[in-house]
């Protein structure tokens, strides 16, 4: 469980806006948010609700342009990443903070092999030798579950099933022993039978190596079985975040609460009909001067026309989650609505 | 939806769809991707099968080869009477419209340069004599039916978002009045929220045209909501195929309750459950183990499993399953049968991490 020491990354007024011909797009909107040491953060949201933009931001790496970082600080310890140099970026990236992306085919290089693409990290950041990078290479692929490892590092990534690409994508990452692992839907791409297992080797790696990590995914399901904490995100905002259970036993944004009603389980009673959320997510031109959801919420009224909810904390019978949410309904004060979460 | 106790609607057997390798200088034919070997399934009019199965199980290969899509190497698919396998090419057609198919990729699967009122009246155009009025106005109907606003007839479908390509995607489908749907993931490419609409959507049209479905699928809870009846593939061959309540409540192929138990509740207490962890990966197809074809990964494999393959057979009423732990013969060629106990423990423990 994450301590209360000084977060290990601190993301303050996060703004990023891609300049395109038909105007500029909004893509992340006053984003902040920490995460603490040895923390798993789930960070949830539909497609083009910012989720990926706004960590691609942390490390710089968006195209600039279109992308332009607007305002905002990340610290990462004492280092603000938007302010230092891109070589001393390029020094964090990769040693400090590892990157796992969605697609394992694509992320990998076809034409190197994997001994090589494992390799090159810890020769660049670690100074080692090719001797002792191929020597850790080897103990990578062993920890992350890659049996023979030792035979395969001349092997090719299309040698490689989708599953144990991923793997050799979590080893790269891992390889400088990062203090962040940013995972951008790891597991998507993959069968559910091998994503129980990328899973389950993430939770072990977690004990072995206590690094924290920042999970980004749309499925819910992934994020209630590994997460500690949980942001959910919409229009390139923060809308709601809480310890996991919390977020699953109390949501308190009306998309939070209309997400988690969308998902038909596999246990407990049948719906008779899905419960759907009407109309399609914003596509944000302007920054938002008015809730980004109201279009589509049940619960919008006068205010949300108007402005734009901040993110205020939540208590339950007089005791702090943890929990907060940008949404006026939500924390206007209620008679006797409050209690039916 | 299930009472009807008449020939059923769509009748399989026996599918086979191998796809030929060719290797060597001289191209020769060296062996064959096993895409789908012998499956056999039937489905009742208004019902909806759903077919469920990792990427390169064969539930697209088997949903394609169903409406001839591909030309099967062997087996019969009666759609409503006829034997769709081995048609005529002219009778083939002219059975088309009584068969349609909603795609995965809306976007792949709609063309660029049409409008959508040329996507949806193209069936049409191909299928009737109708001429340009009649076929707008039936082009109108379809539009109301999946909801999309008539204003949008003119438009390219790239001014649409996912869903709504996928519901112009189901309006071509539903063109020529079919009885039978195959939705091969037709919510597999949708964010979350848009998935129950198009879902919804399906679950409608079914009962107001009496639609019968074979809905494939990745996502086992979707189906769990859609399906009355659900069979799993496990590398070109089901696994079982059961009744959704019974298949969820107590799955009884042992990859069926690996499947399920690798799916992950958005439920933090249920999500943290022990689950079954499979080892390894699904073989390739076209050098299927020995015996049977989940006999690699399963964890109560015995003898038998690795010599010989189960077939698919009724272990309980309505219940069908392919494997030696449900096997009341004794083994045929005298191998070791299933261990007592094993078949007793069976559901209660896996192979846990």
């Amino acid at each position: 469980m994450p301590d209360r020491a000084a977060p290990v990354l601190d993301v303050r007024g996060l703004k990023t806006v891609f300049r395109t011909r038909g105007g500029e797009i909004h893509a992340v909107n006053d984003v902040s948010f920490h995460l603490e040491r040895g923390e798993l953060l789930g960070v949830v949201g539909e497609s083009g609700s910012g989720k990926s933009v706004t960590m691609m931001s942390l490390i710089g790496l968006l195209p600039s342009p279109p992308a332009e970082i607007r305002a905002g600080s990340v610290m990462l310890g004492e280092l603000d990443l938007l302010k230092i140099s891109p070589e001393a970026l390029r020094r964090v990236r990769g040693a400090k903070v590892g990157f796992i992306f969605q697609d394992p085919m694509t992320s990998l290089n076809p034409v190197f092999n994997i001994g090589f693409q494992i390799a090159e990290p810890l020769r660049r950041h670690m100074g080692m030798t090719k001797a002792q990078a191929a020597a850790r290479a080897v103990e990578l692929l062993e920890l992350v579950g890659i049996p023979d490892a030792a035979k395969r590092l001349g092997d090719y990534p299309h040698q490689f099933s989708g599953g144990m690409r991923q793997r050799v994508m979590i080893a790269i990452a891992l390889a400088c022993d990062p203090d962040v692992l940013i995972a951008d839907e790891p597991t998507t791409a993959l069968d559910v039978t091998i994503q129980a297992q990328i899973l389950e080797l993430v939770k072990e790696l977690r004990v072995k190596l206590g690094m924290a990590i920042i999970w980004i995914t749309h499925d819910l399901g992934v994020i209630a079985a590994i997460a500690d904490r949980v942001m959910v995100m919409y229009g390139g905002q923060i809308v709601e975040q809480a310890p996991v259970r919390e977020l699953f036993a109390n949501p308190q944004h009306p998309y939070t609460r209309a997400l988690l009603k969308t998902i038909p389980s596999l246990t407990g009673a049948r719906e008779a009909r899905l419960q759907v959320i009407e109309g399609q997510p914003p596509i944000m031109t302007a920054a938002p001067t008015a809730c980004a959801f109201r279009a589509r919420c049940t619960h919008a009224f006068a205010r949300c026309e108007v402005e734009n909810p901040q993110r205020a904390r939540i208590d339950t019978m007089g005791l702090s989650f943890g929990h907060d949410v940008a949404c006026h309904w939500a924390t206007a004060p209620k008679t006797s609505e409050v209690s039916n979460a | 939806m299930l009472d009807a106790k008449a020939a059923p609607l769509v009748q399989v057997d026996g599918l086979k769809m191998y796809f030929p390798i060719y290797s060597g200088i001289l191209r020769r034919h060296t062996g064959n991707v096993k895409a789908v070997d012998g499956v056999s399934f039937d489905i009742q009019a208004g019902e909806t099968l759903g077919l469920v199965g990792e990427s390169g199980c064969g539930k697209s290969t088997v949903g394609r080869a169903l409406l001839r899509l591909y030309e099967p190497t062997a087996g019969a698919v009666i759609i409503d009477g006829e034997n769709i396998a081995s048609l005529a090419p002219e009778a083939l057609r002219k059975k088309r419209p009584t068969m349609q198919m909603v795609f995965q990729d809306p976007q792949a699967s709609l063309n660029p340069r049409m409008t959508l009122a040329a996507i949806i009246s193209e069936p049409l155009v191909e299928h009737t004599s109708w001429n340009a009025e009649r076929r707008l106005e039936r082009v109108y109907e379809l539009m109301d039916a999946v909801g999309l606003n008539r204003r949008f007839a003119n438009r390219f479908p790239h001014e649409f978002s996912g869903g709504q390509r996928q519901r112009i995607g189901i309006a071509r489908a539903l063109a020529l009045n079919p009885k039978f749907i195959v939705c091969d993931e037709p919510i597999a490419a949708l964010d979350v929220s848009i998935q129950a609409q198009v879902v919804n959507l399906l679950e409608d049209l079914q009962e107001k045209l009496g639609l019968t479905y074979l809905f494939i699928s990745h996502d086992l809870s979707m189906v769990r909501h859609i399906a009355d009846r659900v069979a799993v593939m496990y590398l070109g061959r089901i696994a079982e195929l059961s009744p959704r309540d019974a298949l969820f409540e107590r799955p009884l192929h042992p990859y069926a309750e690996a499947l399920l138990s690798a799916v992950n509740e958005p439920d933090p207490s249920l999500a943290r459950r022990p689950r079954i962890i499979l080892k390894g990966d699904v073989p390739s197809p076209a050098r299927p183990p020995k015996g049977c074809n989940f006999s690699t990964r399963c964890p109560k494999a015995f003898a038998r499993c690795h010599a010989e393959k189960p077939e698919l057979q009724e272990v309980e009423p309505g219940r069908q399953v392919a494997c030696f732990l449900y096997d009341a013969k004794p083994g045929s060629t005298g191998t070791t049968e299933a261990p007592a106990n094993l078949r007793q423990e069976h559901n209660q423990q896996g192979e846990y991490q």
